[in-house]
């Protein structure tokens, strides 16, 4: 069983499609790169996956359930834009906070063990809202991580990090992966996104325009999918 | 074909309109307030076929909601718009009657009230349509809210309704009496108002489907 | 965790945050007293008038601040994305409603609980108000929870979208009128010294009425409004 299925996915705004047929499988333990440009779709698409939005037609199926199902969600981890914690709270506060929500068995362990591995242990009664970027970034991070999702969701993970955040984030995806995790990402960071990819997707105009394996050609030109399968540009 | 029928139905609801015009103006003015009764031959039927939009709007929303076609959400924003202007001539008509009847334009009496509560209502779902950009949230938002409107209306026509009742009222509604040779004349001005309602949301639906068009059209021009 | 401890859950966050910055609460309590100051311009606090529309009054500050707090409930999740989360995480539309409900009247209550005694000063029913206090306290439990479910139901719908601020008092209040007009005329006999019988009773039933539906509608569609 796949670990994440988008099986002929369309997403309508008003008659426009922004996603078209979209079909990509996933499986466990893969590590699948969404690449394409601005608007092409990426961050449509994996809301979509992550169950924020229900797409227009078709069907997504992770680990064979619907995307909106309690149980579902406990086994998906995501990270957006933003860093989805709270400025009001405290680190620990935030990570018991998700603990509770995601129903841990120890939700205080959990959240000083991520603390923890993320380096925050120092601070973990600070307010977020006295956080440096940097730190606010690795709290993310370990919200994300917390309940040891079996899949994750990542849109555009590197874009906003710095290296201290990036290093934490390659780090933990990499164990994540060796444990067998799935991860989807898209990514504009072609080089980080590329070294941990197994398989890569190009999205064109709200299709699939290449999907497939990650080949060392990727590697040593980041351009290369673009200028091989991407439309001018 | 859907244009053919549209522009038949409109003129035999503007044929149906003339001639009850002119049945109306024949009758003799009634007996205690005289020629301005027959206001309630327009004042009526638009109130009639305004509560009939906001039932369509509530089914085309609870429709959009389940099948998310854009028809149903154009079909509850046509006749939304429809009721609204519907019930706004509802409003002034009884307004023209007040001030001949009572000497005054307006008072809380119960039904000015709940209609002027409902129309604020589904005002808000206009507003609320304006406020946002994207067409799919727009419509989905809409439709929550227009369940809740149409939910509301029996509550406030109701509780309105009461609360009057325990208040002295300085002017009392009515007072006139319909002549039952008069009835069929107002049956057939319902008729012809549902009729004119009816061509109306058409209109509009047309209206709204090219716009949701072109407004797709705008996008992929955009991202491409 | 069950659904009960979820409602607590999310109830408490967002209590905490709001002890934190005070943002809401501070602003709905000033509102509530510059309205009251106004209203003694308006009319003339003397009056034996007063009483008769004391309860009118209470509610339209009451209903006025209120929606200072209730502006804030999802809005609060915006700035880093928190909806996110929380719509992620693995609860209940209705579990993350009912417990952004649950804060909010909380906060709206306690506006109105130290805007009351304001309130009696003010305008000179102090001694009335006092004698009835518990039945008046139900009214304002059961007033604002139909003022609190609207609030928040539609915190969510026009949390997104252009002129929040604005859209909601716009689109709450004619929806709240049955509620608001069933608080009033309760508040108002009880002040004037009317027992709950009789035609005050109805009233009272209409606006459990109002509450019971509107929770049970919003429960039932916030799903929708949360993921589309």
């Amino acid at each position: 069983m796949s670990a994440v299925a988008i099986e002929g996915v369309w997403k309508f705004y008003g008659d426009y499609p922004a996603l078209r047929d979209v079909r990509l499988e996933a499986e466990p333990g893969a590590c699948l790169a969404l690449i394409g440009r601005n608007g092409a779709g990426k961050t449509t698409l994996l809301r979509i996956v992550a169950g924020f939005s229900r797409p227009g037609r078709g069907k997504v199926k992770i680990f064979g359930t619907e995307p909106r199902e309690t149980e579902t969600r406990r086994r998906m981890g995501f990270i957006g834009h933003g860093i989805s914690v709270y400025d009001e709270l405290s680190a620990f506060e935030n990570l018991t906070l998700f603990g509770k929500l995601y129903g841990l068995p120890d939700p205080r362990k959990s959240a000083l063990e991520w603390l923890e591995r993320t380096g925050l242990e120092r601070v973990r009664n600070g307010l977020v809202r006295e956080f440096s970027r940097g730190m606010r970034q690795r709290l993310a991070v370990a919200r994300a991580f917390l309940h040891e999702p079996s899949l994750l969701l990542l849109d555009e993970p590197f874009t906003a990090l710095d290296d201290r955040a990036i290093a934490v984030l390659q780090r933990l995806l990499r164990e994540a992966l060796a444990a067998g995790k799935t991860i989807v990402m898209s990514t504009h960071q072609l080089r980080e996104a590329l070294d941990l990819a197994s398989h890569v997707a190009l999205l064109s105009r709200g299709q699939v325009a290449f999907h497939g394996p990650r080949t060392p050609e990727m590697v040593a030109d980041p351009g290369y999918v673009y200028a091989r399968y991407g439309d001018s540009g | 074909m859907r244009d053919k029928l549209v522009y038949v139905l409109g003129a035999a609801a503007i044929l149906l309109f003339v001639r009850n015009i002119l049945a109306i103006t024949g009758l003799p003015p009634e007996a205690q307030q005289g020629a301005i009764f027959k206001i309630i031959f327009f004042h009526v039927p638009m109130a009639m076929t305004a509560m009939l939009c906001s039932f369509v709007a509530l089914v085309g929303s609870v429709m959009f909601l389940i099948t998310r076609n854009f028809k149903y959400d154009a079909v509850a924003v046509a006749v939304t718009e429809v009721g609204l202007a519907l019930l706004l001539g509802n409003l002034v008509t009884g307004s023209i009657w007040g001030r001949i009847i009572w000497g005054i334009w307006w008072t809380w009496d119960a039904r000015l009230t709940s209609a002027l509560v409902c129309w604020l209502l589904y005002a808000g779902y206009l507003m609320l349509r304006r406020a946002i950009e994207e067409p799919t949230q727009r419509a989905t938002f809409a439709a929550v809210f227009s369940i809740f409107a149409f939910i509301d209306v029996p509550i406030v026509i109701f509780s309105i309704k009461w609360w009057r009742t325990q208040h002295p009222q300085p002017v009392f509604w009515g007072g006139g009496s319909f002549p039952p040779d008069w009835a069929q004349v107002f049956w057939l001005n319902v008729l012809a108002m549902i009729l004119f309602g009816a061509v109306m949301c058409a209109v509009r639906l047309s209206q709204e489907e090219q716009q949701r068009e072109l407004d797709s059209l705008r996008r992929m021009a955009h991202a491409f | 965790m069950n659904f009960p401890r979820q409602v607590l859950v999310i109830a408490i966050k967002d209590l905490r945050a709001e002890i934190r910055t005070k943002e809401a609460i501070n602003a709905s309590f000033a509102f509530a007293l510059v309205v009251l100051l106004l209203f003694s311009f308006a009319f003339d606090p003397e009056a034996e008038t007063t009483r008769e529309i004391s309860g009118g009054l209470l509610w339209i500050v009451f209903a006025f601040a209120g929606t200072l707090v209730l502006n804030r409930s999802f809005a609060r999740e915006l700035p880093n994305d928190c909806l996110d989360a929380l719509i992620a995480a693995p609860i209940s539309g209705a579990a993350l409603f009912l417990g952004k409900a649950l804060a909010n009247y909380v906060l709206v209550m306690a506006m109105e609980v130290v805007s009351l005694p304001v309130f009696c000063i003010f305008n000179n029913v102090g001694g009335p108000v006092s004698q009835k206090i518990w039945p008046i306290l139900m009214v304002m439990a059961l007033g604002t929870w139909g003022l609190t479910v609207i609030g928040t139901i539609f915190s969510a719908l026009t949390v997104n979208i252009r002129l929040r601020e604005v859209m909601l008092p716009m689109l709450t209040y004619p929806i709240l009128v049955p509620a608001l007009m069933a608080a009033m005329l309760l508040t108002k006999g009880l002040v004037l010294g009317q027992p709950l019988t009789g035609d005050s009773l109805t009233w009272l039933k209409m606006l459990i009425g109002f509450d019971l539906i509107y929770t049970a509608v919003s429960l039932a569609l916030v799903e929708i409004v949360l993921v589309g």
